[in-house]
């Protein structure tokens, strides 16, 4: 399959081409990040001079300092808790009425909330949204890239959990942006998952993920049959991880040891906790300190306590995944196979349950920690290279708008394919109403307000009719990334108003903007740049077109008309070659222009050619 | 990007403009043979569109193939790196071929589109003004029956007498289609539709009872 080529082979390819950066896979974690690259579908994860993979996604903003993130910053965790911030990804596309529900429970500090509603932590002093956090952890697992892969890197696959609403969506991908990368595709972390293991073992059939990652469960149920990745169906909850596992150990050694407890020292029990996790895979019981500063104490830890502990949360997830089995009519027996994903699978518990479940042993030939990052990098590869494999995703969550008393109308049902579009009708109740607001949101139940909001807008200039009268047409887009665009208009006396969102948790274009300008210093030119490179990718579509044309038609043309359409081209690519954008786009403008005689004459003898008979092109290719 | 030249010429009813190199298109390509640019969707219904003949009877394991072979050409992964109107043009098309396959792969919403098609109506105002009584009796009893079932097993029962006689509800609906009988196929699709609605509802039932154990 070519069509994916915008220059024929043997032309010259773009100028600057050469510049464009590698393009990689990233699976941005709740607990560790991890960056893997990809060439003739073999793909690699990106690993330290310590062959390690895993970049914790902690980061830590050390006052006047670039922020540290990794290891570095994780190190940091139990001198000063204060500036450090970890599973930010929990965090993502909430608002800041949601935060202040979880307050007691986090250990993060809330600031004042940014201009746009965003929330804000406040990170030893520092006020940082989640969106910046998760930029400053992109940018590092970037330059980790580009360090081990000598090139620049400025694409990328980025995965989210399957279970992620619009507004978690749209804030990765901010952040990505943030972080100076263009962000080619998102892909679900479980269907990342399949794609990694389907390319690797030629598997066909149904298949599912079980992803527990830190802090979000996912599962997916996916169709392989001869390089299509087909999910049928998705569940999940965005907020039940390991970090949920630690949660409870954590409460258990503090509830130990008794007295007051504070934020820092949360933090801490957080991270004895999890070194007690993760021990009791392979050891049991597991002894230790917690260290509180103020007093020490010794507590202890066996397999059976832990699992005492997390059973109810395994619990919760097999539920999930009965659920969404039923929802498919699939039965466990019949799949060909579960794959695990996430660290949290490595707890026995967890395989024990999962294997009693589908009764059948895991599969886990690939890391679970790596999986998902493979999976991206492959798919950043089939996105800029050209593949036969083909991805369809689903809407993992129905979106819909309210309704009167507060009732949800569904507009697109939950494990529908993406892309989609999908309208909805309705009209005024007042006579003479001359606007209407729109209320979208995300989820399954019945009520608004138990559903996630995502966006509230007015549309007005409704011209005055009778009540029930006009026609007001909401249509909901999602892309293949999920994100969704919004559009309403009155279309019954044909004056149209028309109103656009693009529902994101707090972040406007112009914040972006303010932000990137803020974050890193060449971010102007940095957005300058892409701009650039798509009034090039649009000439050099010009230019093939005409060319295409040429080739089929050119004896329509005499000699001089022939010769100026020549130099026109030449002058497009004089001004591809150079840097100036309007230049470039005037240029491809007036190509349009000057071939528009020609295209004249081939439309004329297209239909000459039709009307005897004989066909112009062959139908459907 | 206007398709001045397009409206130029009369509607003719077999060529349009390529929207890239503005040289004729047989209407309903995907691709322009000049240029290879891919072209927005054509007004076709769903089984036009997938190539498959306008009946109830279908094979859904063609109907995939053919879904996928075209999903392969023009779904926006293949145009990740295309100008943006291409890869504008390719998800409209994605989401054509996603809402033709989503509407024929289920035997309740092809029977409505197959229907709507006829010009029978089924859905929306107006549609369910047929009087069945006896089918609404049926439901109402059932569906009593449904809330009254007090464990797993007694829901299982009757979720499973619903699948049966959805089954059976299906393959009446399939040979009222064959026969061409439109009356015959809304009763039958709205006996499946009943009956289907009926098997969900015993399945989030029998989940919340084996959630409450």
């Amino acid at each position: 399959m070519m069509l994916l080529q915008i220059h024929e082979p043997g032309e010259t390819p773009l100028p600057h081409e050469n510049e464009k950066g590698l393009a990689v896979g990233i699976d941005l974690g709740t607990t560790n990040s991890v960056v893997a690259f990809a060439r003739d579908q073999k793909a690699e994860v990106v690993r330290d001079a310590r062959g390690i993979a895993l970049v914790p996604s902690v980061v830590a903003y050390v006052d006047g300092a670039e922020p540290l993130v990794g290891e570095l910053a994780r190190r940091e965790l139990l001198d000063r808790p204060e500036i450090v911030v970890s599973s930010i990804k929990r965090l993502m596309g909430r608002g800041t009425d949601e935060l202040a529900k979880l307050g007691g429970q986090l250990p993060y500090e809330l600031g004042p909330p940014a201009e746009g509603g965003m929330a804000r932590l406040n990170v030893g002093g520092r006020l940082r949204t989640p969106v910046e956090i998760s930029a400053d952890i992109l940018r590092a697992v970037k330059e980790r890239a580009e360090l081990a892969l000598g090139r620049n890197v400025d694409r990328a696959v980025v995965t989210v959990p399957a279970y992620f609403d619009d507004a978690a969506r749209t804030a990765t991908r901010d952040a990505a942006r943030l972080a100076g990368l263009e962000v080619l595709r998102l892909v679900a972390e479980p269907t990342a998952a399949a794609l990694a293991y389907g390319l690797d073992s030629q598997a066909e059939g149904l298949y599912a993920v079980y992803d527990l990652g830190g802090g979000t469960f996912d599962f997916s149920l996916l169709r392989l049959e001869r390089g299509v990745f087909q999910v049928l169906a998705t569940g999940g909850d965005a907020a039940l991880g390991g970090d949920d596992f630690d949660h409870a150990v954590a409460a258990k050694f503090l509830a130990e040891r008794g007295g007051a407890t504070d934020r820092a020292h949360l933090k801490q029990a957080l991270a004895t906790a999890r070194l007690a996790k993760e021990c009791l895979t392979t050891q049991d019981p597991w002894d230790g300190m917690l260290d509180l500063g103020d007093v020490e104490s010794a507590h202890r830890l066996s397999r059976a306590d832990l699992e005492a502990l997390i059973a109810p949360l395994v619990d919760r997830t097999i539920g999930i995944a009965r659920a969404t089995l039923e929802d498919a009519g699939v039965e466990p027996g019949q799949l060909g196979g579960v794959v695990l994903v996430g660290g949290s699978t490595r707890v026995p518990l967890v395989r024990a349950r999962v294997a009693e479940f589908f009764g059948k042993p895991p599969l886990t030939g690939i890391d679970p920690d790596e999986v998902v990052a493979v999976g991206a990098a492959l798919q950043a590869e089939a996105l800029t290279a050209g593949s036969d494999t083909l991805l369809l995703d689903v809407l993992p969550l129905s979106l819909g708008l309210e309704t009167m008393g507060g009732i949800v109308e569904k507009v697109v049902e939950r494990n529908t394919p993406i892309p989609v579009s999908r309208a909805q009708e309705f009209t005024t109740y007042q006579d003479g109403q001359s606007a209407m607001a729109i209320h979208v949101v995300q989820g399954e139940r019945e009520m608004v307000d138990q559903c996630r909001s995502l966006a509230r807008f007015v549309l007005d200039g409704i011209p005055p009719m009778v009540a029930g009268a006009a026609r007001i047409r909401v249509a909901f887009s999602v892309d293949a990334d999920g994100l969704l665009t919004v559009t309403a208009k009155e279309s019954s006396t044909g004056v149209e108003s028309r109103v656009e969102v693009k529902p994101s948790y707090g972040l406007t274009e112009e914040e972006m903007a303010a932000m990137l300008r803020a974050s890193i210093d060449n971010a102007q030119d940095d957005m300058e740049r892409r701009l650039l490179t798509e009034a090039r990718v649009e000439a050099r579509r010009a230019i093939n077109a005409v060319q295409s044309a040429l080739a089929a038609d050119s004896d329509l043309l005499n000699e001089a008309e022939a010769a100026r359409i020549a130099e026109t081209i030449e002058a497009v690519e004089r001004a591809m070659s150079g840097v100036d954008r309007a230049a470039i786009q005037g240029a491809a403008e007036e190509l349009e222009h000057r071939t528009k005689p020609f295209a004249e004459k081939r439309m004329d003898r297209g239909i000459r050619k039709a009307l005897s008979g004989r066909a112009v092109s062959d139908l459907g290719v | 990007m206007t398709l001045t030249v397009e409206s130029s010429r009369r509607n003719d009813p077999d060529l349009a403009a390529c929207w890239s190199c503005k040289g004729p298109v047989a209407r309903g390509s995907l691709f322009c043979a000049t240029c290879k640019a891919v072209q927005p969707p054509s007004p076709l219904d769903h089984f036009a569109r997938l190539g498959l003949p306008r009946r109830f009877d279908i094979k859904i394991p063609v109907l995939e193939q053919l879904y996928f072979g075209f999903q392969r050409q023009l779904h926006p992964d293949r145009f990740a790196t295309a100008a943006p109107k291409a890869k504008q043009i390719s998800q409209s098309q994605a989401v054509a071929f996603n809402e033709a396959y989503e509407t024929l792969k289920d035997p309740l919403t092809r029977a409505a589109y197959l229907l709507a098609l006829e010009g029978v109506k089924v859905e929306g105002e107006g549609a369910h003004t047929i009087a069945d009584e006896e089918l609404l009796m049926e439901q109402m009893e059932r569906r009593e029956a449904l809330m009254e079932a007090a464990d797993v097993p007694a829901v299982q029962a009757l979720a499973q007498a619903a699948k049966t006689d959805a089954d059976a509800a299906l393959s009446a609906l399939a040979s009222s289609f064959a026969s061409g009988d439109k009356d015959a196929a809304k009763r039958g699709y709205l006996r499946l539709k009943y009956l289907v609605k009926l098997g969900e509802e015993a399945r989030a039932r029998r989940a919340r009872l084996s959630m409450a154990r």
